[in-house]
């Protein structure tokens, strides 16, 4: 450990001016990667999100002739028509982009690279050059996904989870040829990137920890990424070898996922295959992804709310003990998604019954989170606001998860709008919320200026109300048996009613576009021009308001600071200010918490 | 030429936008405040905003149940889906308390105690017998509806009655076959390596029970009241055969064997009757993403009385019967369609040859 410190000493003090790509581009420091994968993820976010209104003119406007598609899609929106392959094409990168890389390498790349070090004490990440390499492989990744998208046969469309034999077979559909081959690779870049920084986090949370800071008084956001991390560790190989085996599959001729296969006029040479078990290899991650991309933003709510309300988090155990049985369950419900499949009922069974338990330990988040700010001083930041809109989108999408998880019930609505109505509003608003959150809250931290509160208000009520704007009705489109996916509802006349709704959905999609501009601009603007912050403009007890105002490499000038209590020590008795920073000594006879 | 300027219009908004923001934000500065500083106005403000909206959020929700619920489905039209229902609405009877409570008490909390100068937060981090609560409320709900739940689904996925009658439901892109079993309720054996323009579903003639199957296309009819099970297909990638209104659905794996079995319980007249609508039809739609025209692989099912079905049923010819080559001006037929492109595309070589001498 002080080795490693002194070196960073050194590093800080003697190694003169680095230069622009030492410092910018090729950095090794935590803080500039985080900056990175943030900027990466915004503009990543920015794509996905566009492609996502590019199909909402569609929906919401079936048949309608709009320049702009011609504009950005050229042959693929002859006349302003959407082709119905390239509204495949347009839905199933959307979701990749926002999964991958805006949810789970930007959301978590962000926040664990900068959090890591500064929340627990610590020069830098454990290997700062595998930070770095973590940081290429997930660009990389982003740039092929996205270079996909202009290749003659079209990006991958076989959604999200690109299921074979559709993925597998250029015959099915075109953009399973070469755009489904840039898929893979993209997402085998991101498996590694991932891989780089996961194993990077825990290695630092568990190691570099200073003196005084016990796991019992590690802030939730850091509990949040060391078990996210573990959770990516173990699932992420599982995709990547689904990932292979379908390369297999697709160039070389083996039969992992196919069988009995007559297309184009002829019968396939594969036999012995099943496309199931590539769905059980897809979701073994693909559910514990669901909560790669939420655990981070439920930690850094609970660190933002508590914050706020000036209050100790309520439950700091209870806290860490139901992540943890979220994590350990999520491993054992991937079923839930193959209730359909023909699957032995028993073992739907079992999947029905450890998918409602999780529940369980949702629910004690929920009322910890309305805890915390009962009785509490709260502050609206926009951080804070963002927090509470968690708490709202995690309790209205987490509740329909209890149909979802049913099995009896997932027969009729399985892969209707009720599912992406749920998705979105449980995992994707409450991560997006919680990444919000996090960029407003630590904005300082990364800047050394503070984000326009005004915009930060009107970016937030826009958000919140095209959120509900769009995803809210969707229920009601899916209990009426619309299936997702679906290019345009005209071939059927019973949902002819239904269309009203699309239109109104369509409009909060852009305005919840345009309130996402206000959030680039503020984000932009205030880099360059924002308010100069304080060292600790929250007046939080966290450790990383204890360095510079613009920490270097190395984080803190001198030694790293002593721990000496828990994050949450907000409006304790008989202290004079309401706020107790980590590193105040307990006075003689107070009590540490924990 | 138009999209640079657009391009240049959207800058030099931006632009003065940021002006605009910029002198904002300076004549704030010039009175004093900061404009990233939370002061005591901000959070009185956004604390009733959170009433507001919050309040009108609320509203919204039960708006939208009152304008938008009638859209939804209709009752279940068959038997196992009227016990589903039943389990929904048990189910929304506990989401929809859950849901107006922890939005209540947020909405409450985040008004009631918005930062006063004067106010102090109440040290409060921890409480055993509140989280009891918590945990064991949700606990005994839940394992409630895990039970009752269960109970649905090992009914609805029982084994099928003896007297169900077999029907296949064969899926490819982008569109649904369905055979009947014939007088002996047997479907003949298949395989994907029989199929032909004539044979689309590879239905093997050598196993005796293929010859009384039936084939139709178009429309599935069904007797009401009788148990039926469908035997899913597909002959090239994953497809889900849904049909909404008997809550039923199920994927079709190629290289599987799914099925599903049911008893429709209200005819399609019935249902008319019951929705108001003259042409309302039951569907059977395809809910797993198959390609291009996978938003229009569809089929009408309707359900009649058994006698209706029989005589619907009797007009059919069996396998045996088109395969016969009495019947070849059928199979010709099939061909064509089947095989549409290629001649087409042969006519305009032959067209398009003298034009390019």
């Amino acid at each position: 450990m002080s080795d490693h410190a002194e070196h960073a000493e050194h590093a800080h003090h003697h190694h003169g001016k680095p230069d622009f790509w030492t410092h910018y581009v090729f950095s090794q420091d935590h803080k500039m990667i985080s900056k990175q994968f943030l900027i990466t993820a915004i503009i990543m976010g920015f794509i996905g999100m566009a492609l996502s209104m590019l199909f909402r003119l569609q929906l919401g406007w079936p048949g309608e002739s709009f320049k702009v598609l011609e504009m950005f899609l050229g042959d693929w929106g002859k006349d302003g028509i959407l082709d119905p392959n390239m509204y495949l094409a347009l839905v199933t990168i959307h979701g990749t982009i926002i999964v991958f890389m805006v949810l789970t390498g930007g959301l978590t790349g962000t926040f664990a690279n900068l959090l890591i070090p500064l929340q627990i004490g610590a020069r830098d990440m454990a290997s700062g050059f595998l930070n770095m390499l973590s940081y290429w492989f997930f660009l990389a990744s982003s740039v092929v996904m996205v270079a996909s998208l202009f290749i003659e046969t079209g990006p991958a469309s076989a959604g999200w989870t690109v299921y074979p034999p559709l993925s597998a077979l250029p015959e099915a559909i075109p953009g399973s040829g070469l755009g489904m081959t840039m898929w893979l690779v993209s997402i085998a870049l991101f498996i590694v990137s991932s891989l780089l920084g996961g194993i990077n986090y825990i290695v630092t949370i568990v190691n570099l920890r200073t003196k005084g800071m016990s796991m019992g008084r590690l802030p939730l956001t850091m509990w949040a990424i060391l078990i996210t991390a573990i959770l990516g560790l173990l699932s992420f190989p599982v995709l990547l070898s689904a990932a292979l085996l379908l390369i297999f599959d697709r160039s070389f001729g083996t039969s992992f996922y196919l069988s009995d296969i007559f297309i184009g006029g002829q019968a396939l040479e594969h036999t012995g295959g099943s496309p199931i078990l590539y769905e059980h290899l897809f979701w073994f991650l693909g559910h514990p992804e669901v909560y790669i991309i939420l655990l981070p933003a439920l930690g850094i709510s609970s660190e933002i709310i508590s914050t706020n309300s000036r209050k100790p988090i309520f439950g700091y155990k209870a806290m860490v003990g139901s992540m943890l049985a979220i994590a350990f369950l999520s491993f054992i419900v991937w079923g839930h998604h193959m209730f359909l499949t023909g699957m032995n009922p028993f073992l739907g069974s079992v999947f029905t019954f450890t998918t409602l338990l999780v529940a369980i330990p949702s629910a004690v988040k929920v009322f910890n989170y309305l805890t915390t700010l009962w009785k509490g001083n709260i502050v609206y930041t926009p951080a804070m606001m963002f927090a509470i809109g968690l708490v709202s989108t995690f309790v209205t999408g987490g509740l329909t998860g209890i149909i979802l998880g049913d099995s009896a019930l997932d027969i009729n609505v399985h892969d209707t709008y009720f599912v992406v109505a749920h998705f979105h509003i449980v995992m994707g608003a409450s991560a997006i919320f919680g990444m919000f959150a996090g960029v407003y809250h630590w904005f300082p931290k990364m800047y050394g200026r503070l984000m326009n509160k005004k915009l930060g208000y009107a970016h937030f009520w826009l958000t919140v109300i095209s959120v509900y704007g769009v995803f809210f009705p969707m229920h009601f489109i899916g209990l009426a048996g619309v299936p997702r996916r679906y290019y345009s509802n005209e071939a059927f006349p019973l949902f002819d009613a239904l269309q009203d709704i699309n239109v109104s959905i369509s409009m909060f999609a852009f305005l919840g576009g345009v309130a996402q501009c206000i959030f680039a601009f503020n984000f932009f603007y205030s880099i360059f021009r924002g308010s100069k912050s304080s060292q600790n403009p929250w007046r939080s007890n966290a450790l990383e308001w204890t360095t510079e105002i613009n920490p270097g490499h190395g984080n803190w000038v001198g030694p790293i600071p002593t721990v000496h209590r828990w994050a949450y020590d907000y409006s304790k008795p008989g202290a004079d200010d309401d706020f107790i920073p980590q590193t105040v000594p307990l006075k003689a006879g107070e009590e540490d918490v924990h | 030429m138009i999209n640079l300027l657009i391009a240049i219009v959207t800058i030099l908004a931006i632009l003065v936008v940021a002006k605009v923001i910029r002198v904002f934000e300076l004549s704030t500065e010039l009175k004093g405040d900061n404009p990233a500083e939370v002061t005591a106005s901000d959070n009185k403000t956004q604390a009733t905003l959170f009433v507001i909206l919050g309040l009108f959020w609320l509203g919204f929700v039960v708006y939208s149940v009152f304008a938008w619920g009638p859209l939804t489905l209709p009752v279940s039209a068959s038997e196992h889906g009227e016990d589903i229902d039943g389990l929904m609405t048990l189910t929304w009877a506990i989401i929809a308390p859950a849901f107006f409570i922890t939005h209540l008490l947020l909405i409450y909390f985040s008004y009631k105690y918005y930062f006063k100068k004067e106010q102090k937060a109440t040290f409060f981090a921890h409480s055993t017998k509140l989280e009891m609560i918590w945990t064991t409320v949700p606990t005994i709900v839940l394992a409630s509806l895990i039970v009752y739940g269960l109970s649905i689904w090992n009914e609805v996925t029982s084994p099928e009655p003896d007297d169900a009658m077999e029907v296949e439901i064969y899926a490819k892109q982008f569109d649904w076959t369905a055979r009947y079993a014939g007088a002996d309720n047997v479907l003949g054996k298949s395989g994907y390596r029989l199929i032909t323009s004539e044979n689309p579903l590879g239905v093997s003639m050598e196993d005796a029970a293929s010859a009384d199957d039936k084939i139709v296309r178009g429309e599935l009819h069904l007797p009401v009241g009788k148990p039926v099970v469908f035997k899913f297909h597909s002959r090239d990638v994953l497809h889900s055969a849904y049909m909404p209104h008997f809550r039923l659905q199920m994927n079709c794996v190629p290289g599987m064997t799914t099925q599903f079995h049911m008893v429709p319980k209200t005819t399609t007249k019935e249902m008319r009757e019951i929705t108001g609508n003259d042409e309302f039809d039951y569907l059977l739609l395809c809910n797993k993403i198959c390609g291009g025209a996978h938003y229009n692989m569809q089929m009408a099912i309707i359900v009649e009385s058994e006698e209706d079905y029989a005589a619907w049923l009797a007009d059919k010819k069996t396998i045996a019967e088109s395969m016969a080559p009495a019947e070849e001006t059928v199979v010709v037929a099939e061909v064509v369609e089947e095989g549409a492109e290629a001649p087409v595309e042969k006519e305009e070589e032959h067209t398009e040859a003298p034009a390019s001498h």
